[in-house]
């Protein structure tokens, strides 16, 4: 379903080359939840725009349902988007001038269906994350944990190949937190495939398979149950991202 | 995502916030209701300036014929011969005789009225009807008969209503009056336009002014259509006489209407113009607010963006907002400019009888102008937001 191949992405700034992506192969299989764990300039963004067709790669292929996407322009992106990716964002990302039942239409919308359908559409999407009787409301009349329930509804409305979740317990309580994982869990097991970024590994556990980057490169690509899955490999995790930055800064200008 | 959608969320994002979708759209207000106006009042005076012009008759021929001193001239019978073979374009024709005389009536005041000699046509000519009386005949100007029609000034206010079959004293020589004109103003008044005095021409120009040459006449078209055709068959005929067109003048109330519409327009469009220019100024004012909307909205760009919008979504999304918003300031400009017509017409418009007429034409060009404005100012923030990167556009705060 997803297949990165050779993934590069090179920022140049000045004299400074900095390896966003650093030669990434991934390959997750539909119905899989995958967490992609990195700290701070780990990469983890990187992947996560090129897998949520947001960026391209400098190099190298992603199939997309066996859609070469690596070398589409911002058109084609958008339509793949629109078609086969749903996301959920760390801070809901709901218009706030849209009603909850508008906002979960809004990728209906951009797909061209009729009013009537999507109404229809995001109204059932509603009812999944149960929240149906809120479809009049306005996003800030909503509790933090209802405005991140739309914005999964939002992201099931388009019946997407992969939902791409970014941090998608960033800004709520602990409590709240688990709820949306154990959705999140719950859709897995209806055989969604889920991508979930994170930099937390508590949170990552709720996933089955777990990706750690480093550097933009992949470090541990495996269960989420083994024991080196939530410890890094070569550097300890108090170290300070910046640092870490810094060193590899140092090291590509040599 | 279609234009109606966007036209709702477009009318929705206005109301949101009132008061600064009103003053974005207050350069488009005053710019379209200045034009408006603008065109009213040019239209208005030429209203006014058509109908003082209808009264005098539009349709009046005045013919004036110089006449280069020799014996190549054209007198009444020449005149009355060609009238009488183009009947087909003229109703009237009569000799005008201009004179100036003192009038000594039964009170034994003295009056300057003007005097014009003329034709039994001239009251058809003047569109005037006798209150009592009889008109000129044909046989008072072949007869050099002292006869003549006075105005209802003469009879109320000189003779105390008994003017008829009185005589008058002109400049010396007593004139029977044998017929009164009705009311045409103020018969009260020796400066109105009832204090006038018509006698055969044949009787003026040999008594009053003494002189064999008749040199003014007026014709009548038959109608406004006629009234071109009617000058040039009697240059044509005056022509034959005199060789040049010098020795002649042929002129008709229409000429000159035609010439002062012609100049009326010119200075509306002028005008026009002029407060056209605050409808670039308000559409820049459109362009600067869109510009903070997409600077604003950002993360709306990028939310939508990332659910699979295109560029060409965005754009005319925000093209059409601001189509929207120059379009509702269009409306309500339309409504300002017929407002301030309408109090202008009631209120010192009223006292030169005088109004505001707004126009279809200002209606529909300044709504036009309006909205492509809006199309056009919008075009550009409307650009940037297409382009924004929607990864950048997300991490927008």
């Amino acid at each position: 379903m997803i297949t990165l191949k050779d993934i590069y992405k090179i920022y140049v700034n000045g004299d400074t080359t900095t390896y966003a992506s650093n030669n990434v192969n991934i390959h997750i299989d539909e119905g899989e939840f995958v967490a992609i764990v990195g700290q701070s300039g780990s990469g983890k963004s990187t992947i996560m725009n090129i897998i949520g067709c947001l960026d391209v790669p400098t190099s190298g292929t992603y199939l997309l349902n066996g859609i070469d996407v690596s070398t589409m322009d911002d058109n084609e992106l958008a339509e793949i988007r629109n078609k086969m990716l749903g996301f959920i964002f760390q801070q809901y990302n709901l218009i706030p001038k849209l009603t909850v039942v508008e906002n979960v239409e809004l990728p209906l919308l951009y797909a061209g269906l009729s009013p009537e359908k999507r109404h229809k559409a995001a109204i059932e999407s509603l009812a999944r994350v149960g929240l149906e009787d809120k479809a009049k409301n306005y996003p800030s009349q909503l509790s933090g944990g209802q405005q991140q329930r739309v914005s999964i509804a939002r992201a099931l409305a388009g019946n997407p190949s992969v939902i791409l979740a970014d941090e998608p317990t960033g800004a709520l309580d602990s409590r709240t937190g688990i709820e949306v994982l154990q959705f999140l869990q719950k859709l897995n097991s209806e055989g969604n495939t889920i991508v979930l970024i994170t930099h937390d590994n508590s949170i990552a556990k709720s996933a089955k398979r777990i990706i750690r980057l480093h550097d933009g490169k992949v470090v541990y690509d495996g269960p989420s149950d083994a024991p080196e899955a939530t410890v890094s490999s070569s550097i300890s995790f108090d170290e300070d991202p910046l640092v870490i930055k810094m060193k590899s800064e140092k090291g590509d200008a040599c | 995502m279609g234009i109606v959608q966007c036209f709702i969320m477009a009318i929705k994002s206005l109301a949101a916030s009132k008061m600064r979708s009103f003053l974005t759209m207050l350069g488009i207000i005053i710019g379209v209701g200045s034009v408006i106006v603008i065109m009213a009042l040019g239209n208005g005076m030429t209203v006014y300036m058509n109908d003082s012009f209808e009264s005098m008759g539009t349709t009046n021929i005045s013919v004036n014929i110089i006449g280069r001193g020799s014996s190549r001239t054209v007198d009444v019978d020449d005149m009355y011969e060609f009238y009488n073979e183009n009947k087909d374009l003229y109703n009237y024709i009569s000799p005008t005789v201009s004179a100036y005389g003192q009038v000594r009536g039964a009170n034994n005041e003295k009056y300057t009225p003007s005097i014009t000699g003329c034709s039994e046509d001239y009251l058809a000519i003047k569109d005037y009807d006798l209150k009592s009386g009889r008109n000129i005949s044909y046989i008072d100007i072949k007869e050099n008969k002292r006869v003549c029609l006075v105005g209802e000034f003469y009879d109320y206010v000189v003779y105390g209503g008994n003017a008829l079959g009185s005589t008058i004293d002109i400049n010396g020589e007593n004139y029977r009056i044998i017929g009164v004109v009705e009311e045409q103003d103020d018969k009260t008044d020796e400066n109105g336009a009832d204090n006038f005095i018509y006698v055969p021409y044949s009787t003026a120009a040999r008594f009053i002014v003494k002189t064999s040459e008749i040199n003014t006449y007026t014709f009548v078209a038959k109608s406004d259509d006629l009234v071109d055709k009617g000058i040039s068959a009697i240059k044509d005929r005056l022509f034959q006489t005199f060789h040049d067109d010098d020795y002649y003048a042929v002129t008709s109330l229409t000429i000159i209407l035609d010439i002062m519409n012609e100049m009326m327009d010119t200075m509306v469009i002028i005008l026009a113009a002029i407060a056209g220019i605050s409808l670039v100024v308000g559409g820049i004012g459109i362009m600067n607010i869109m510009l903070v909307s997409v600077t604003e909205r950002t993360r709306e760009i990028g939310i939508r963006k990332a659910l699979g919008a295109k560029g060409k979504h965005i754009r005319m999304q925000f093209v059409i907002e601001a189509a929207t918003t120059s379009a509702v300031g269009g409306i309500l400009g339309i409504a300002f400019g017929f407002l301030l017509s309408s109090i202008l017409s009631k209120t010192f418009l009223a006292a030169l009888e005088m109004q505001a007429i707004p126009t279809l034409e200002s209606v529909l060009l300044s709504f036009g102008i309006s909205v492509a404005i809006g199309i056009l100012f919008g075009y550009l923030p409307a650009n940037k937001a297409a382009k924004l990167n929607p990864i950048e556009a997300l991490r927008h705060d």
